[in-house]
């Protein structure tokens, strides 16, 4: 008897500090911020003081030209941001497929942007693109042209560009073990069949690729969302609204202008689109492994 | 595998991807060691002397010396990197041990409410910091609070000091609480792909000799996963040493961590080039070290996160 209310106790002592810890410190302090988004609150209030305005909040931020700014400047980042960043990724991978000596050592350095604190990235594209003291513009000047006004009339390009030094690397190597863990043999019929390169890419490589590469475009779009550091440390939001992102006007409304109830309005209608993002993704995957497992059954089958 | 000799215009391709991705970061590494001069005047290029004085400014308050070209010593860089490696460190080993724990439940063991407990875990990773930042600056400064009145407050006031009510706000354990919440479900999600393949006739050879399922799991199941433990640890470290927001929202005058100072020392108005370069690269020195010691454990880390969705 008492071995068995062992057994039945045993998995929860093992799941029981992180379910403590999660609901402490995540679910509770999402379900406040929802409770919040109700109310009106100033950050010098306890949230029992604050007054009820039901969904004022959100209709408020509905209808202002501001978020709507910081909305579209969120969705064309990431939206350039990840076609850039799987076109240039998945080219590289395709070209770089081969026995190169030296692939180690790029792989190795290639990790490096991704594993530097987005704080010192922005520091140092900051100062790449000063306008006069910077690398770009010393260069153009140097070469007789006339320099950019990089964070200036085009911030936000040189932010999509910075995030796309960074982050790059992130899907070549996710794509790279994609391509080497293909099937051989698929390959080699096609070889022998006599398809030339671009066939083999198009009608073999990347269709086979499609699973790893739509779930890796997904985890790198979530994860553009919720780039901040970097846009704050080069140009905080600046010129004007150019590149201020949803995160970052969350960041300004909760701390500037003080209005906790519309940060945290702002911060749901984030989290729901995240939400069908992250919804796509476990759909996507988890109709694919019942069209693998079916697919296997059939070949069982037939054999 | 015999290596074919191929076009040399792959190797410039690659000597140029290499030359840009370490490019910016070579650039930042030079310039910490000029002067503020010689990175306005215009001295592009390796000809210049190098100098640690913005080392020295940045670390003043920690050096054992007084620099000569100081004062004053403004920047307190060394707390603040103390405090980093206080709030990272920690953070990390907590999540460490209790993620691992969670993810062993969820992989080996059935029972009510598993289902939920795993699909709770993957749907969080995607919580942004910027979400979290206003529940968890109102939560930190007003509702997790102990009374000053009460035994345990009182306690607290009289032998630290300080005044009002002891909040978790600008506490190293305010930040790292709040550091393990985040990395929790990123590295269940990883360290159960690394679990299921620990052979399970090995923990029931165990159980037959008379161990208990915490000496299982802790004398053969972790043992077994160390590369898996390994790449869940840097990226979680990453995360924990690089955050800057909620940091921000949570520290006081005291637990300022690195991130913070570099980012209010880059708002003012006149950038001092030379040090603040300096900082950014002691910040960056640790995850570097990492990245070249234990490249092919974050690399898969980094399939294993994406791969196993």
């Amino acid at each position: 008897m008492k071995a068995h209310f062992l057994n039945r106790v045993t998995p929860y002592a093992f799941l029981a500090p992180a379910g403590v810890i999660m609901v402490i410190a995540l679910l509770y302090p999402l379900g406040y911020m929802i409770y919040g988004s109700f109310r009106d609150w100033d950050p010098s209030q306890n949230i029992s003081e604050t007054e009820f305005v039901g969904i004022k909040n959100y209709i408020t931020l509905f209808f202002d030209p501001a978020f709507h700014e910081s909305l579209s400047v969120t969705l064309i980042f990431a939206g350039s941001v990840v076609i850039a960043e799987m076109a240039i990724g998945v080219g590289l991978a395709l070209l770089l497929d081969r026995n190169l000596r030296g692939m180690s050592i790029l792989r190795t350095l290639f990790i490096l942007p991704m594993m530097i604190a987005p704080v010192v990235v922005g520091l140092m594209w900051r100062y790449m693109y000063h306008p006069t003291v910077g690398t770009f513009n010393r260069t153009l000047k140097s070469m007789g042209l006339q320099g950019v006004d990089w964070l200036g009339q085009n911030a936000l390009l040189s932010v999509i560009i910075a995030d796309i030094w960074q982050w790059t690397p992130f899907i070549f190597i996710l794509a790279l073990a994609a391509l080497q863990s293909l099937p051989r043999s698929a390959l080699e019929a096609a070889r022998i069949d006599g398809a030339t390169p671009w066939q083999q890419i198009w009608y073999i490589k990347l269709p086979l690729m499609m699973p790893v590469l739509v779930v890796t475009g997904l985890l790198r779009l979530i994860d553009a969302f919720k780039v901040l550091e970097v846009i704050l440390v080069m140009t905080e939001g600046g010129p004007g609204l150019s590149t201020e992102i949803v995160a970052l006007r969350i960041s300004r409304t909760a701390t500037e202008f003080r209005e906790l109830g519309t940060a945290a309005a702002m911060s749901n209608y984030l989290l729901i689109l995240l939400l069908i993002l992250t919804l796509a993704m476990l759909a996507f995957t988890r109709i694919q492994e019942a069209r693998t497992a079916r697919l296997a059954r059939q070949v069982q089958e037939e054999s | 595998m015999q290596k074919e000799r191929q076009h040399p215009a792959f190797y410039a391709l690659l000597f140029a991807l290499i030359f840009m991705s370490v490019g910016p970061i070579f650039l930042m590494f030079v310039n910490s060691f000029k002067l503020d001069v010689d990175i306005i005047g215009g001295t592009t290029g390796l000809l210049f002397l190098p100098t640690i004085s913005n080392y020295e400014t940045a670390l003043c308050d920690i050096l054992w010396y007084e620099p000569d070209h100081l004062d004053f010593c403004s920047l307190k860089f060394g707390g603040a990197f103390i405090n980093s490696l206080i709030i990272a460190l920690i953070s990390t080993l907590l999540t460490l041990i209790i993620g691992c724990m969670a993810a062993y439940a969820l992989v080996r063991f059935r029972f009510m409410g598993r289902d939920s407990a795993s699909l709770t875990t993957l749907m969080v990773r995607m919580v942004p910091p910027a979400v979290l930042l206003v529940p968890v600056f109102g939560l930190w400064n007003n509702e997790f609070c102990i009374g000053k009145e009460t035994w345990v407050g009182s306690f607290i006031r009289d032998t630290l000091g300080g005044r009002g009510d002891v909040c978790l706000a600008g506490t190293h354990s305010g930040i790292i609480l709040i550091y393990i919440a985040m990395n929790l479900p990123f590295v269940i999600w990883i360290l159960q792909s690394f679990i299921v393949q620990v052979p399970r006739s090995l923990e029931e050879a165990a159980k037959v000799d008379g161990a208990g399922p915490f000496q299982v799991f802790f004398q053969i199941v972790v043992p077994l996963i160390q590369p898996g433990l390994a790449a869940a640890a840097i990226f979680t470290f990453r995360i924990a040493w690089n955050e800057y927001l909620l940091a921000s929202a949570l520290s006081d005058r005291n637990t300022k961590t690195v991130p913070i100072l570099i980012v209010n020392n880059m708002s003012e108005f006149n950038v001092e080039w030379g040090v603040i370069m300096a900082t950014g690269m002691l910040l960056a020195i640790p995850p570097i070290i990492f990245t070249l010691f234990a490249s092919r454990q974050i690399i898969t880390g980094m399939t294993a996160g994406a791969v196993k969705g």
